[in-house]
C-alpha cells in the first residue's frame, strides 16, 4: 500500500468546546489508484487529508490517535523536517482555490522553479526551463512565453493546471486534490479532471479525490470512502455503490441528488441537517436522519462491518440497505 | 464568479477563531424542523445579536476589565474631583516648593510649592473632557462624511478623498503650534476644536471604507429590491454594519487626543496657567526635574495611564467586534 | 398528451424580455473620466416568462445570467431593451410605480450568508418587507404574518427573535425566501438559491421552492450554473453563453434535444452520477476559455470554441429561432437555437434506452 490511514482521531478546540472533526477514520490507496473521499461539509474529508500531509493548523487541531503510513513509514512519528522533505516529493496536494494557493506577487515561472531550487539544488536558469516543460504538459498554449505570467493573469481553469503542474514538478507518488474542480465551470471543469486522470495514468500515481459531487466520483473514481460526522460509514469499489449503496447515507445522497437524464416529481431529501461535531448523537452519527433506525442505532455505534472483501459499511442494518 | 459550495470544515481547519464561530452557529441546528420531520426538542437558544456576543466576549477580557475601570476612575474622578481631593489646585504655596511626599500631600508639592496630588487629581478632567469631546466630533463629522461619501460615491466622493488626503499631508503638531497660537482664549474649546479640524479625515477614511464594504452585501441589495428608500438602507442595513471599525479607531484616537492636548499644553499653545493640565504641569515641572522628580513623574504616570487604558480599551472592542482579526 | 394540457393553461405571459442590454463602461482617469470601453454583460436578451411556470436560465459563469436577474428585479437599469410585468415596461419606472411592481416580483439570493443583515432578528428581516410596503400588511397583524411564513418555509415560528448567524446554510435561505414571499408576489428570481448549500440540503430547498410555487402561484426564474438542478425545477429552460441566450425551448426540447453546439457540449460536460455512463457516454470537450466580454468575436460568439465553425460563423450573426433544417418539422428538435449548423445530438444517455422517451421519465 502507498498511504495507508489507521483510525485517525483528529479534534479542534474552540472558544464552545472541543469538536470532533476525525473519528477514527481508516482508508488505503495503492499506487495507480483513485480513491474518492466523499462528504458534506464538515464531514472530516478535508480535515483528514490535510493531516495526512501534515498541513494541519495545530493549535487549534490535535491529532488524538491513529497512524498515517506513507511507503511504509508512519508519518506522525517523523520530525517536521523529514516530514517536510516528503511533503512536494513524496506527496502533493492541489487545492479548490487555486488564485488563492498561488502567491499573487511572484510569476508563475517563479513558483514552479522555487520547486526544483529548493528540492533538487537546480540553477534558476534550469528551473525555468523545466517550469515551461510542466506548464507545456499541462497544455497551457504559449507556455514559453506565459512562463513570465503572473497568476491573476491566469483564467480559472488555467490557474487549476498550473497548481496541477506544481503538485506533478517533483513526481510524488500521492496527489491529493482537495475540490480541485469545484471552483471551475462545467466545460473548464471536465478539461481539468481529463488532464487530471491522464497525468495519474501516466506517472502511476495514487490520487486522493476529495469532493462532495456525486457525479466527479463517478466519471474518474475507482474506490469511494463516503464520510459522515468524521467517521467513513461506507467503503466500497464505485461501481458497487452506484449499483447499490450498503448504507442509508449513501443511498440518500445518491436519491437526493436531481439528475440530468431524468426529471422527477420531488427529490428524495435527508431530512434534518448534519450533526454538530462538538455534539455528535450517541450510537449511529446519523440516526436522527436516518429512515432505518432503530433503537439500538441510538445505543451501539456500528463498526465497519464487513460487506464483502472488498466493501465495508457502517450501519447495523447494511444487509436490509443492500436488498432493500 | 465562479459559484463555490461553503465549506465549514475548511473554517474549521482554518483559523482557530474562525473555525469556533462556525461550530458555534452548529448549536441551533440540532433544533432543525424540515418538511415532514418532527420539531426539533431539546433545550431553546436564546436569542444571541452580534452586539451581545461582543459583550459577553468583552466581560470575559481582562484587559477589557482592568481598563474599564481605570476609565471609569477617571471619569468619575474629573466629574467630582473633591470626592478625592480636598483643597483647591490653585491655592499654592511658594514656601513648600519642591517638598517630597507628607500627609496632606501624598504626591508631594512642585516647584511653585502647589499640590501635586490635587492637581494631578483635577487634571483628569481637562484631559477627559478634551478626549470626548475631541472623540464626539471626530466620530460625528467623519462618519458622516466618510458613511455618505461611501455610499453615494460619484464626484463628491473623489473630492473628499483628495481633501483627506491633504489633511493627512499637515503636521500635527506644527500645526498646532500654527493655528491655536494666535487664539487668546483659555479654555479647552479651542483646543478641541483644532483636534477636530485636523482629526475627521481619519475616521473619515474608516468610515467610508467600512460602508464600502457593507454595501457591497447581498442584504442591502435585497432591501433594495423591496423597495427601500436611501435612507432605511443606510440607516438600518449599513451603519449597524459599518460602525464597528468607527467605534475601534475613535476609542484609540481618544487616548491619542488627550496625548496631544498634553503635548500641545506642555509647548505654550493649548492650554494656559491658571488652567489645570497634566501637559502643563509636565511642562512645568521640566525644569526642576533634577530636584523633585517626583513633580514630573506623578503626570506623567497620570497621562501614560490614561493614554494607555484608551488604547487597551480599543484593542479590547477590537478583538470583541471582529474575532477573525485576532 | 399532458405537456400540451398544461400549455394551454400557461399561456398567459407575465414577463415579457426583449432586446435587454447591460453594458458597464470602462473608464479611466480619477476625476475626469474617459470611456475606453464597456463590458458587455448582456448583450441581447428576450424571452417569455408565462404564468405559473418556471423558466430555467443556465450558462457559465460571466455569461450574464446574474445580471439579467439583477434587471429584472430592478437593481440594475438595463443599457437598453424593455422587460414588460403584464404588459407595462418596468425597466423606466421610478418612485411610488417602482414599488409598487417591487412588491410583484421578488429575489432569492445565493448565498445565505450575506444575503441576510447579521444585526437584525428574522423576524425584523422577513417583517421588513411590511415596513417598506406598510399597506401590505396592517401594523398589528405583522408578527404573525412573519410567523407564519417561518411556519411556510418550514422553521420553527418561535425562532421569530434569533439572529442569522444561529441557523445553518440551508435554514438561512429558507429565511431569504420567506423574506422573498412576505409581499405575496407573483414572480420570484432566484439566483442560484442553492448552489451554496449542501447535497442533503440543496434537495430540500429544491422541493420547498417546489411546494410554494404549488401553494401561491407563483412563477420563478430560476438562474443556476448547474444543469441536473435546472432541469429538475424548470419547465422551459434557456442557455446563455457571453450575454445572450443561444438556445432556448421546453426541458425536453434542451435536454434531450439539443441543437446548438454549446448546449451539447455543457450537456456532456455534466458529470453524471453513474460509474456505468463512463464508458458508453460521448464527452465533448471544449478548448480554451470563454472569450472576455468586453472583446466579442465577431458573428457567432460561440464560434472561438466552436468545433463547426466556419467563415459564415465569423461574419454571419446567428438569429434565435428554430433552424432552417427543423423549421417544417414539428419534433422536439424544432425550438429556438442561434446556431447556423443547427443539428441533433443526443448528449445525454437515456435513463432506461429502451424507453419511450416521450414521457421524459419520473
Amino acid at each position: 500500500m502507498l498511504l495507508e490511514v489507521r483510525d485517525l482521531h483528529v479534534e479542534f478546540r474552540t472558544r464552545d468546546g472541543v469538536a470532533h472533526a476525525v473519528n477514527g477514520v481508516s482508508y488505503a490507496v495503492d499506487a495507480g489508484e483513485t480513491l474518492a473521499v466523499l462528504g458534506e461539509s464538515g464531514s472530516g474529508k478535508s480535515v483528514t487529508a490535510q493531516a495526512v500531509m501534515g498541513i494541519l493548523d495545530m493549535p487549534p487541531g490535535r491529532i488524538g490517535g491513529g497512524e498515517i503510513l506513507f511507503q511504509g513509514r508512519d508519518l506522525l512519528k517523523l520530525k517536521e523536517e523529514e516530514r517536510r522533505k516528503i511533503r512536494g516529493a513524496g506527496m502533493a496536494m492541489i487545492f479548490q482555490d487555486a488564485l488563492s494557493a498561488l502567491n499573487p506577487v511572484l510569476s508563475v515561472g517563479d513558483q514552479l522553479g522555487e520547486m526544483f531550487v529548493v528540492h533538487r539544488g537546480m540553477s534558476r536558469k534550469d528551473a525555468r526551463a523545466r517550469a515551461v516543460e510542466l506548464m507545456d504538459r499541462v497544455r497551457i498554449p504559449g507556455a514559453a512565453q506565459r512562463v513570465r505570467d503572473y497568476p491573476h493573469q491566469f483564467s480559472g481553469g488555467m490557474r487549476q493546471r498550473i497548481m496541477i503542474a506544481m503538485a506533478l514538478a517533483l513526481e510524488p507518488a500521492l496527489i491529493i486534490a482537495d475540490e480541485p474542480t469545484t471552483a471551475l465551470d462545467v466545460t473548464v471543469q471536465a478539461q481539468v479532471m481529463d488532464l487530471l486522470a491522464e497525468l495519474q495514468r501516466e506517472y502511476h500515481m495514487g490520487l486522493i479525490l476529495i469532493t462532495h459531487d456525486l457525479g466527479v466520483v463517478a466519471d474518474v473514481a475507482d474506490r469511494i470512502a463516503v464520510m459522515y460526522a468524521g467517521r467513513i460509514v461506507e467503503s466500497a469499489p464505485v461501481h458497487d455503490i452506484y449499483k447499490a449503496p450498503a448504507h442509508p447515507y449513501t443511498r440518500g445522497l445518491l436519491d437526493s441528488i436531481p439528475r440530468l437524464d431524468q426529471k422527477g416529481q420531488e427529490l428524495y431529501a435527508i431530512k434534518g441537517l448534519p450533526p454538530n461535531l462538538m455534539d455528535i448523537p450517541p450510537g449511529c452519527a446519523f440516526n436522527p436522519r436516518c429512515p432505518m433506525a432503530q433503537d439500538v442505532c441510538r445505543t451501539d455505534e456500528p463498526p465497519l462491518y464487513e460487506v464483502d472483501p472488498h466493501r465495508g459499511s457502517a450501519c447495523h442494518f447494511w444487509r436490509e440497505c443492500l436488498h432493500g | 464568479m465562479p459559484e463555490q459550495p461553503f465549506e465549514p470544515g475548511r473554517a474549521i481547519a482554518g483559523t482557530g477563531a474562525g473555525g469556533a464561530m462556525d461550530l458555534a452557529t452548529t448549536e441551533a441546528e440540532t433544533l432543525e424542523r424540515t418538511p415532514g420531520g418532527p420539531l426539533g426538542t431539546g433545550p431553546a437558544a436564546k436569542p444571541r445579536s452580534l452586539w451581545s456576543d461582543a459583550w459577553r466576549d468583552l466581560r470575559r477580557n481582562p484587559v477589557f476589565i482592568i481598563s474599564a475601570l481605570v476609565i471609569l476612575f477617571l471619569v468619575v474622578i474629573s466629574l467630582w474631583p473633591s470626592l478625592i481631593a480636598s483643597g483647591s489646585p490653585l491655592k499654592c504655596d511658594l514656601s513648600k516648593a519642591q517638598e517630597g511626599s507628607q500627609p496632606g500631600a501624598p504626591f508631594g508639592y512642585d516647584g511653585q510649592g502647589c499640590n501635586v496630588y490635587t492637581r494631578t487629581v483635577y487634571g483628569a478632567r481637562t484631559s477627559v473632557t478634551v478626549g470626548v469631546c475631541a472623540t464626539l466630533g471626530v466620530a460625528l463629522l467623519g462618519s458622516v462624511l466618510g458613511g455618505l461619501a461611501g455610499f453615494f460615491g460619484g464626484g463628491w466622493d473623489a473630492i473628499l478623498s483628495r481633501i483627506t488626503d491633504i489633511f493627512f499631508a499637515i503636521p500635527v503638531v506644527l500645526g498646532g503650534l500654527v493655528l491655536l497660537s494666535v487664539v487668546t482664549s483659555n479654555t479647552v474649546w479651542p483646543v478641541i476644536g483644532f483636534m477636530v479640524l485636523l482629526g475627521w479625515p481619519q475616521i473619515c477614511r474608516i468610515a467610508r471604507g467600512s460602508v464600502i464594504t457593507a454595501k457591497q452585501n447581498d442584504y442591502v441589495q435585497a432591501a433594495r429590491a423591496l423597495g427601500a428608500s436611501n435612507s432605511r438602507i443606510l440607516l438600518r442595513h449599513i451603519a449597524p454594519n459599518a460602525v464597528a471599525p468607527v467605534i475601534v479607531v475613535a476609542t484609540i484616537a481618544l487616548g491619542t487626543y488627550i496625548a496631544l492636548e498634553a503635548t500641545l499644553s506642555y509647548l505654550g499653545v493649548g492650554l494656559k496657567p491658571p488652567s489645570v493640565s497634566w501637559g502643563i504641569d509636565i511642562s512645568a515641572a521640566s525644569p526642576y526635574i533634577r530636584n523633585a522628580p517626583h513633580a514630573l513623574l506623578w503626570p506623567s504616570g497620570a497621562l501614560a495611564l490614561t493614554v494607555l487604558a484608551f488604547i487597551m480599551l480599543g484593542d479590547a472592542v477590537r478583538d470583541a467586534l471582529d474575532p477573525k482579526l485576532r | 398528451m399532458v405537456d400540451e394540457v398544461v400549455e394551454r393553461r400557461r399561456v398567459e405571459p407575465i414577463l415579457e424580455v426583449s432586446g435587454l442590454v447591460k453594458y458597464y463602461p470602462l473608464t479611466q482617469g480619477i476625476l475626469i473620466k474617459k470611456q475606453i470601453g464597456a463590458v458587455k454583460a448582456v448583450d441581447g436578451v428576450d424571452f417569455v416568462l408565462n404564468k405559473g411556470e418556471t423558466l430555467g436560465i443556465v450558462g457559465e459563469s460571466g455569461c450574464g445570467k446574474s445580471t439579467v436577474a439583477k434587471m429584472l428585479v430592478n437593481l440594475e437599469r438595463p443599457t437598453a431593451g424593455f422587460i414588460k410585468y403584464k404588459g407595462e415596461d418596468i425597466t423606466r419606472l421610478s418612485g411610488r410605480a417602482l414599488k409598487t411592481v417591487r412588491r410583484n416580483i421578488q429575489m432569492v439570493f445565493q448565498d445565505p450568508y450575506t444575503s441576510l443583515n447579521p444585526r437584525m432578528t428574522v423576524g425584523d428581516i422577513i417583517g421588513e418587507p411590511y415596513e417598506i410596503h406598510p399597506e401590505a400588511a396592517p401594523k398589528g397583524d405583522r408578527r404573525r404574518r412573519v410567523q407564519e411564513l417561518l411556519d411556510v418555509v418550514g422553521l420553527n415560528p418561535e425562532y421569530i427573535n434569533r439572529y442569522p448567524h444561529q441557523f445553518s446554510g440551508g435554514q438561512r435561505q429558507r429565511i431569504g425566501i420567506a423574506r422573498g414571499l412576505a409581499l405575496r408576489p407573483e414572480v420570484i428570481v432566484a439566483d442560484e438559491p442553492v448552489s451554496a448549500l449542501d447535497v442533503s440540503v440543496q434537495a430540500q430547498v429544491i422541493n420547498l421552492l417546489d411546494r410554494l410555487q404549488n401553494d401561491f402561484d407563483l412563477s420563478y426564474v430560476f438562474i443556476a450554473h448547474d444543469l441536473s438542478i435546472v432541469r429538475h425545477i424548470s419547465d422551459r429552460v434557456g442557455v446563455m453563453y457571453l450575454g445572450r441566450i443561444v438556445e432556448i425551448g421546453r426541458d425536453k426540447e434542451i435536454y434531450d434535444h439539443p441543437t446548438h453546439p454549446y448546449t451539447q457540449a455543457l450537456l456532456s460536460a455534466v458529470p453524471v452520477p453513474d460509474p456505468e455512463a463512463r464508458e458508453h457516454r460521448e464527452r465533448i470537450i471544449l478548448s480554451g476559455d470563454v472569450p472576455s466580454p468586453t472583446d466579442i468575436p465577431s458573428g457567432c460568439r460561440f464560434r472561438t470554441r466552436c468545433w463547426k465553425a466556419q467563415e459564415r460563423c465569423a461574419v454571419e450573426v446567428p438569429l434565435l429561432a428554430v433552424p432552417a433544417a427543423f423549421r417544417l418539422t414539428s419534433g422536439p428538435a424544432a425550438h429556438d437555437s442561434a446556431c447556423h449548423f443547427a443539428e441533433e445530438k443526443r448528449v445525454v444517455p437515456p435513463e432506461e434506452p429502451l424507453d419511450d422517451l416521450g414521457d421524459g421519465g419520473v
